[in-house]
């Protein structure tokens, strides 16, 4: 039973992880109806900056994920301004290839200056391990979940409230119709796309905290992928269930059959559920179908 | 208030739509723009809102000014704020956006924010409603509804000049009749001028101080909403009002050549 809870707690922490790269992807489905396949490398981007400016300019952590920040929106812009808004009027799948091929330039470059090897955070969170209810949970674990549930409450209110959030849905609702109400649609997809980098750096540093800084990192990006679909591609409450169950599926998957398999099955099972899961529901669990007045 | 000379504009650089439009909105009236599918009456809303590159057009030639200046180019953004909002064809309300987001999301320009909550609850009197289904998602609304809604969103970006296209597609003609009242109501009361584009020529003249026919791009009859609906020639022959029996081909071929030289 302790060791099903240690499962279960492991997988609610990393689920929210993938919940936050997932909201990256979901944010730029919505705005553009564009599959962002460069996200991994945006969540590669942020850990070596803050690592950076951590151990090079014994930058406090806490201004070290600022710095992040502020070079993951630039990121983010330079993207759009450089990727995205030239292939406007192009169509969808054009701007998906582009991605890949940012995809391909951003981890080259990763490798390029910081090498392939893996690098340790430095200790930002206490080493010690809390005991709750016999399940061991690793303080960079309760933070990482802490700052994730609140990142995803921010989010929330940011698009149900805001003014630019009403915009953002807007545009993803009806780019023209938006455009006639004085929106400017190429503000909206610069905020757009600097978020998600934004989103795409926190889950970044959050995960090296967790294991360790690698251009490995990047392959979050294709399992965040079963997440995104699984939740519905354009449902940000999608993303964050979706996050969940993927997150604690993979770990209690990992920590039964991995044994009994020689191990490898943590990696197949997030995809197998999906495709159950698109059997039954085509749209994902919360993916809108679209409205269609018949 | 509104000005449009000679305008000229193309698609995709080869199909001409409008070629040397003009027409003119005095300030606080309503005019009617009339004629048959694909006489260019949406591409002469979408140059003068700014819309036309969305659509893959451009403005070749000609000028529209707005107050005395001229805003041939301008972005559709800079013009709501200068107060031109168009109401487009088909409704597009945003689907997934609530009734009442719907209507916040008209006031996007505008920086006086503490006084949305009073114009809301204004809309909610012309359309009461949509004062019912404020919190249903506008997708779910029926065409009339929709189109109430999208006049609505209009308002709240309070224009001096709000342009309309095809309020009247789709819609039950009982509806249509309440809409239009509605639109004669919001011009008396708000003193907002009013350019609507429409098929439904009785429906549009019967609110309208002046009215244009256009076909093949440019304007072939111009006068008061009176003297268009009293001329049976015109209202026959461009508006579908016909009140007598067939007439035979003959006839209609007379009327043709005739029609030249009114250009």
């Amino acid at each position: 039973m302790t060791f099903f809870l240690q499962m279960l707690s492991n997988g609610i922490v990393v689920g929210s992880i993938y919940g936050l790269v997932a909201l990256g992807f979901v944010l730029i489905y919505r705005s553009s109806g564009a599959l962002n396949l460069a996200n991994g490398e945006f969540v590669l981007f942020g850990p070596y900056i803050c690592l950076v400016l951590m151990t090079s300019y014994n930058v406090p952590f806490y201004l070290a994920l600022l710095g992040t920040l502020v070079v993951s929106a630039i990121l983010g812009l330079v993207v759009e301004r450089l990727v995205v808004r030239p292939l406007q009027h192009a169509p969808t799948i054009s701007v998906i290839m582009a991605t890949l091929g940012l995809a391909s330039l951003l981890a080259g470059v990763v490798h390029m200056i910081w090498g392939h090897s893996t690098k340790t955070f430095p200790q930002v969170f206490p080493p010690t391990p809390l005991k709750l209810g016999g399940v061991i949970v690793t303080p960079v674990y309760l933070w990482s979940f802490v700052i994730v549930i609140v990142l995803l409450i921010i989010f929330t209110v940011f698009f149900k409230y805001s003014k630019m959030g009403l915009a953002m849905r807007a545009v993803a609702d009806d780019q023209q119709a938006a455009l006639s109400m004085g929106m400017s649609v190429k503000f909206v997809y610069a905020v757009t796309w600097s978020i998600a980098a934004m989103v795409a750096a926190i889950g970044g540093v959050l995960l090296g905290n967790i294991s360790g800084v690698s251009p490995n990192m990047a392959t979050i990006g294709l399992t965040v992928l079963p997440v995104v679909i699984l939740g519905g591609l354009d449902s940000v409450l999608g993303a964050i269930v979706g996050g969940f169950l993927i997150g604690v599926i993979q770990n209690i998957a990992g920590g039964y059959l991995d044994p009994l398999v020689g191990g490898g099955l943590k990696e197949v099972v997030p995809f197998i559920i999906v495709l159950f899961i698109l059997m039954l529901k085509p749209y994902g669990l919360f993916g809108s179908k679209g409205i269609e007045r018949v | 208030m509104l000005q449009v000379n000679n305008l000229e504009a193309v698609y995709q650089k080869i199909i001409l739509a409008l070629r040397g439009m003009s027409l003119h909105v005095p300030e606080g009236k309503i005019v009617a723009l009339l004629g048959s599918n694909g006489a260019g009456k949406s591409t002469t809303l979408k140059a003068i809102s700014g819309l036309l590159t969305g659509d893959g057009g451009q403005i070749t030639d000609g000028t529209i000014e707005f107050e005395g200046e001229k805003i041939n180019g301008v972005t559709p953004d800079v013009l709501v704020k200068k107060g031109i909002f168009l109401s487009m064809e088909g409704r597009r309300v945003f689907k997934d956006l609530t009734v009442e987001e719907n209507l916040i999301a008209g006031a996007y320009t505008r920086k006086d924010r503490g006084n949305i909550k009073a114009d809301i609850e204004r809309i909610y009197g012309y359309f009461p409603k949509l004062d019912m289904l404020k919190g249903r998602k506008a997708g779910y609304l029926s065409g009339g509804e929709q189109q109430m809604l999208a006049i609505g969103r209009g308002l709240m970006a309070k224009p001096k000049l709000l342009l309309l296209d095809e309020p009247s597609l789709g819609i039950a003609p009982l509806l249509v009749q309440e809409i239009f009242q509605n639109i004669k109501k919001i011009n008396q009361e708000e003193g907002m001028s009013i350019l609507v584009v429409e098929q439904n020529a009785n429906v549009a003249l019967s609110i309208a101080d002046y009215g244009y026919i256009m076909e093949n791009g440019r304007v072939v009859m111009q006068d008061t909403a009176q003297n268009l609906l009293a001329n049976s020639e015109i209202s026959e022959h461009y508006l579908g009002i016909g009140n007598d029996e067939d007439k035979n081909y003959r006839e209609a071929k007379s009327y043709k050549r005739r029609q030249r030289i009114v250009w």
